[in-house]
């Protein structure tokens, strides 16, 4: 439960939109070194799987699966650990 | 063949249970009243990080897709069906630049949709009524394909065949009505309830599926008898080949670039609390994204186990594949619980889908042009009444109508979306672009690609045969709607050009550079912000 929703509920207002305002900014000035970083991390996954021909081909297989496959899933993979670390640095430099 | 009854009983447990859960969710983090789009349409914009992951993987990861995406690999392979995976590796770098942004400026307003944002963005009614058209439009064939997912599961517990029209399709006529029914009373916060069930069922089917077909028939089996049957079938393939290399690169990024335009994706991320709920999701929904290439890859494992698309009614059909697959593969319970994941699947999007498109008619349509005095209780039953609407015609649609309208509106329903990216993502950074000028490259971009794909002829069917064309001037086929977007681009440019040079008046912005960095901090009750 949120505050604004016990509040609300004192208040009995519930026609009223309740919204939160806003303040601190979410700063996004991150030094240039991390925001380079963070472009990279997100770009490089968009990059890799744009490229297709860098992967349509069938070897090498890995436990039976052709390349293309894998190639695939393990962006998956790759794609979501480069998100969260992207996540962490912007969190890391707002602190 | 008669009616598998232990899958059947098992399906019904499941919809039994998820039916209590939707209507037990107008009480589940309770508000004071659900009378207003803020508590129906998005559950009180409170949901953390975990229940958004829920709902927004119950969301996207759709019944249709669970049967289309394999059907598509067993069929023809790579291109129509692989490049489901491509393009959700490519959504969520794109959902952690923008969405943070679009969630930020929405908190802030009130906004419930991106019609909202457009009228305040831009200052034009006739922009955001586009954009709202857009969104219903393209959502109605959507969730009539949540049907056709439910149809090819009761297909294969054995309802259908060529008796009577009223009993055949009555099973898929109670789900629905009940789903109605609790969408109706409890918004957002019911879908959001049933993904936790649909998800955790999906996890475990998909999970058990490619254990089983690791230990049983081995992934390199699926593959050499998936190569050999999509190699020697025309316009399959089971690697993309070098006249397919744009096509399948196009296909995924246009596709990613159209999901967050859709009604159902942007209701799920605005119901979210924070900017960093929206950030964290885009790191683990990928888990999805696993799920979902394995259970493409049990496509290849239908090829390998040879089984029959042959339904009730005796015609082939691809979409039973993966239905009949489990039915072959596995016990009778199992495979009911298959179905009910399937089942479930299709309930949660529709449910949302319903509610995106109904918030849209409300805010942006009603409000806009009919009542603009609407009070927020007179919004959120106009949305609830349009759910039902929206819902009924989508029914309407699979059952008078040949599914393949469906098939083909979802089609365009994409190339359509993706004509409003430019609108709403550039209107995130600025107003670089002019209002008129968007509109005009909307319209020209949104005409464009409805005419090619109507034109889009095979052996089989005289229009809507592909959503792939070559690109202009060149024999490269190409998504569609990237092309329509290119037109979009070049008209929206050139014209801001013009109309900056004609001095046509541009209108007042409503939002500030701080709101789309906005992040809530302590709560101001019942202090009312206006649009």
């Amino acid at each position: 439960m949120t505050t604004s929703r016990s509040n609300a509920h004192e208040d009995a207002q519930p026609p009223l939109r309740v919204t939160a305002t806003m303040s601190e900014p979410d700063r996004h000035h991150l030094p240039w070194p991390v925001l380079a970083t963070v472009v990279a991390l997100l770009a490089l996954p968009v990059v890799a799987v744009l490229m297709v021909p860098l992967y349509a081909r069938r070897g090498p297989e890995l436990w039976g699966f052709p390349f293309f496959y894998w190639y695939q899933l393990l962006w998956v993979l790759l794609c979501a650990a480069f998100t969260s670390a992207a996540y962490l640095l912007i969190e890391h430099h707002r602190r | 063949m008669g009616i598998d009854t232990t899958a059947l009983a098992v399906l019904l447990f499941f919809f039994i249970v998820v039916t209590a859960g939707g209507f037990w969710a107008a009480r589940w983090r309770r508000a004071d009243t659900l009378d207003s789009l803020e508590e129906w349409g998005l559950g009180g914009r409170g949901f953390g990080t975990v229940i958004t992951w829920f709902l927004l993987g119950g969301d996207l990861y759709t019944a249709y897709t669970f049967i289309a995406v394999p059907a598509a690999m067993c069929a023809t392979g790579a291109v129509s069906g692989f490049f489901a995976i491509a393009y959700s590796i490519l959504a969520y770098p794109i959902i952690f630049v923008f969405m943070p942004r679009l969630w930020s400026v929405c908190h802030r307003h009130g906004f419930v949709t991106a019609a909202d944002f457009i009228r305040a963005r831009y200052d034009s009614r006739l922009l955001s009524l586009a954009i709202a058209v857009t969104g219903i439009v393209a959502t109605m064939p959507y969730i009539a394909l949540q049907l056709v997912g439910i149809q090819a599961v009761l297909d294969s517990v054995g309802f259908g065949g060529n008796s009577n029209a009223v009993i055949r399709d009555l099973p898929l006529l109670l789900a629905f009505a009940v789903l109605a029914a609790y969408t109706y009373s409890s918004g957002l916060r019911a879908p959001a309830l049933i993904a936790f069930v649909k998800d955790a069922l999906i996890y475990l089917v998909i999970g058990a599926a490619a254990i089983y077909v690791g230990v049983h028939f081995g992934f390199h089996q699926i593959f050499t008898a998936a190569d050999a049957k999509l190699s020697a079938t025309k316009g399959a393939s089971f690697v993309p080949a070098r006249s397919a290399y744009w096509s399948y690169a196009t296909l995924a990024l246009g596709s990613a670039m159209a999901l967050f335009m859709y009604p159902h994706c942007l209701t799920a991320v605005l119901a979210g609390k924070s900017r960093n709920v929206i950030r964290r999701n885009a790191a683990i929904l990928p888990t999805y994204s696993i799920m979902l290439g394995l259970l493409a890859l049990l496509g290849y494992a239908a090829i390998a186990a040879k089984t029959s698309i042959i339904g009730v009614d005796g015609k082939p059909n691809p979409q039973l594949a993966i239905p009949h697959w489990f039915r072959d593969e596995f016990p009778s319970w199992f495979t009911g619980i298959a179905y009910a994941a399937i089942a479930i699947g299709a309930l949660v999007p529709a449910a949302i889908m319903s509610i995106g498109a109904a918030n849209l008619f409300t805010r942006n349509i009603y409000r806009e042009y009919l009542r603009p005095s609407a009070t927020p209780k007179q919004e959120a039953a106009v949305s609830k009444l349009t759910s039902l609407v929206v819902k009924f015609g989508a029914l309407a649609f699979v059952l008078i109508l040949n599914k393949q309208n469906a098939i083909n509106f979802q089609l365009l329903g994409g190339i359509w979306m993706l004509q409003t990216f430019l609108a709403v993502v550039v209107g995130l950074y600025g107003r670089w672009l002019h209002r008129w000028a968007l509109l005009a490259g909307w319209a020209c971009g949104t005409s464009y690609g409805t005419a090619s794909a109507y034109q889009q002829s095979s052996p089989l069917t005289h229009h809507f045969a592909t959503s792939l064309a070559p690109l202009p001037f060149s024999s490269t086929k190409v998504y569609i709607a990237a092309t329509a977007l290119i037109v979009n681009v070049v008209v929206s440019v050139v014209l801001t050009l013009l109309f900056r040079a004609l001095a046509v008046s541009d209108g007042m912005d409503a939002t500030s550079a701080a709101d789309y960095h906005s992040e809530p901090t302590i709560a101001h009750v019942g202090e009312k912000l206006t649009v």
